[in-house]
């Protein structure tokens, strides 16, 4: 992974987010208030903008200011979150050294790990953390049992999906959604869809190269 | 959408352009990142008390910095919990060294983003988290209790205590202790439009409200019909009263706050109303307050929170505040 990577897959996250805005706008204003793909797409542009940036930076450095962008540029839960999750990334041990597949897997699992701390949100609250928790688990334990990478890649798009569709018949705990209580129910809770999307367009960026 | 204004993106801005001019005697505004402070620097050995959080629930928090009250106040979009590098910003410009004290309404992204201030913050510093809203049961199947209008009170009596010399760790256990002493419920008959969004926050039709509503707008207890204000001052009443359960010949501060869109003379007949209610119960009202505090824009409706009194709380309520929004006794 380098942080040439990281630029590129921004730009493919950045096409199927608007490819698929419309339907998470809608999901949001079913159980939240309405602006989480306002704040997901305005994420991924200054992500992009900060190429010229970071494009020559070492890996901490790079991933250390993707997290604060992205902390102070969307605000709000969703900032804080992945704001978390990149600047765990980025004190992953060793990372300037190189990071191969298996490294990126490691720091994504303590980047997760972060993230659920921070939020104090776990699988089946109705939140994000239906998919990227199962996902982190899945690309572990693909490593552990030394599976081939396009094979833990191709099983984590299908765990995420699967997570995401979860969230359906969930009640909402987390969040502005848990003060609908049973009114939730039904409605699939819009930052599962945007992670498993960007989870898709980041798993299968690797498996198409 | 009808509203003042000239673009989406600069609405935040020239709001608060306009508030730091028309107020310079008591504040200063400062950008990118966007915070509010005194016009003067706080005092040696004065703790600094911040606050913060979406707008569009102005005046609270920059109405609210000024003497006797907070030191500085991060503005986030409007319903948008503001971010790290504003608190930490701010934090640089009024801690004296005493420490500092965030004052955090319980919403997740506010909680995060204070959290995280907190985190990388290099001074002593604390937080209360306000949680008065009795409309949301705490419990662990819900993110907890909101902090909405008895922030306000926290923020008068904690902010008297810093600048009589409260330490941090005094501050944080009055502060704690007001809210703790306070409960709230609202009531909305109409939305509120966030102006980036364009459309309502929800739909509620011309012979309903939401009993029990957050200030933006989430829902509450229950769709209700219309009905007079005494029966819905009593069914608030009677829900903050079920959770804090003041004693008959026990002291309240009463506030009735308007949620934006409701007239000064509404509220003061509610005041009435809610009166006529807690004088049956022999609870003694014996400080007030009625006005536009914890507004949620140009939404309709109001909100009533009890706060118990005893002699400390009524000392550093009663004492001189001067902000932009809060001035008595100076």
């Amino acid at each position: 992974m380098s942080v040439d990577f990281l630029i590129e897959t921004a730009k493919k996250i950045q096409v199927v987010i608007n490819d698929n805005s419309s339907e998470i706008e809608k999901l949001d204003q079913e159980i939240g208030d309405g602006d989480h793909i306002f704040n997901i797409q305005r994420g991924i542009k200054l992500v992009i903008e900060l190429e010229p940036t970071i494009k020559d930076l070492i890996m901490s450095k790079a991933l250390n200011q993707i997290a604060m962008k992205v902390l102070s540029g969307i605000g709000g839960s969703s900032g804080a979150l992945f704001g978390t999750l990149f600047m765990t990334m980025a004190k992953g041990n060793a990372i300037d050294e190189g990071v191969d597949y298996k490294k990126a897997i490691e720091i994504f699992a303590e980047g997760v790990e972060a993230v659920k701390q921070r939020g104090k949100a776990d699988v089946g609250e109705k939140t994000m953390m239906d998919v990227l928790i199962p996902v982190s688990n899945c690309l572990k334990k693909g490593v552990e049992d030394d599976k081939d990478l396009k094979e833990i890649l191709k099983e984590a798009v299908e765990v995420a999906e699967k997570g995401m569709f979860s969230t359906k018949d969930l009640l909402a705990t987390k969040g502005r959604a848990s003060f609908l209580g049973e009114r939730a129910k039904g409605h699939i809770d819009p930052g599962a869809r945007s992670s498993q999307l960007m989870i898709k367009t980041v798993c299968e960026s690797v498996i198409n190269s | 959408m009808k509203k003042f204004m000239n673009s989406a993106d600069d609405f935040l801005k020239e709001s608060l352009q306009g508030f730091g001019a028309a107020h310079q005697d008591v504040v200063s505004c400062h950008y990118d990142p966007n915070f509010i402070t005194r016009a003067t620097p706080t005092k040696e050995g004065k703790v600094a008390l911040i606050s913060g959080g979406g707008s569009g629930h102005e005046p609270m928090h920059g109405g609210l910095v000024g003497h006797g009250m907070l030191d500085a106040a991060c503005p986030g979009f409007v319903f948008s919990s503001p971010t790290p590098d504003q608190m930490l910003a701010a934090a640089e410009k009024v801690d004296s060294g005493a420490g500092v004290l965030f004052i955090v309404k319980n919403y997740s992204g506010d909680v995060m983003n204070f959290q995280m201030a907190a985190e990388m913050m290099q001074g002593p510093n604390e937080s209360v988290l306000t949680n008065d809203d009795v409309a949301v049961e705490d419990s662990s199947f819900t993110t907890g209790r909101r902090g909405v209008a008895a922030t306000v009170v926290v923020e008068k009596i904690v902010g008297s205590l810093a600048e009589h010399g409260g330490s941090l760790h005094e501050c944080k256990a009055l502060g704690d202790k007001v809210n703790k002493n306070s409960g709230s419920m609202g009531v909305a008959f109409s939305s509120c439009t966030v102006p980036a969004a364009g459309k309502p926050n929800f739909d509620i039709g011309d012979n309903e409200m939401e009993f029990g509503v957050g200030i933006h707008g989430e829902p509450g207890r229950r769709r209700d019909k219309m009905k007079s204000a005494q029966e819905i001052t009593n069914e608030l009443l009677e829900a903050i009263n079920e959770d804090l359960k003041p004693e008959a010949n026990e002291e309240i501060l009463l506030f009735v706050n308007g949620m934006g869109g409701t007239p000064l003379t509404e509220l003061y007949l509610i005041y009435d109303n809610a009166k006529n209610m807690l004088d049956k119960k022999n609870i003694k009202i014996s400080r007030s307050l009625v006005g536009n505090y914890c507004t949620s824009l140009e939404m309709q409706g109001a909100s009533i929170t009890l706060t118990k009194l005893d002699e400390e709380l009524v000392k550093h309520w009663d004492s001189n505040v001067h902000t932009a929004a809060m001035r008595w006794g100076m």
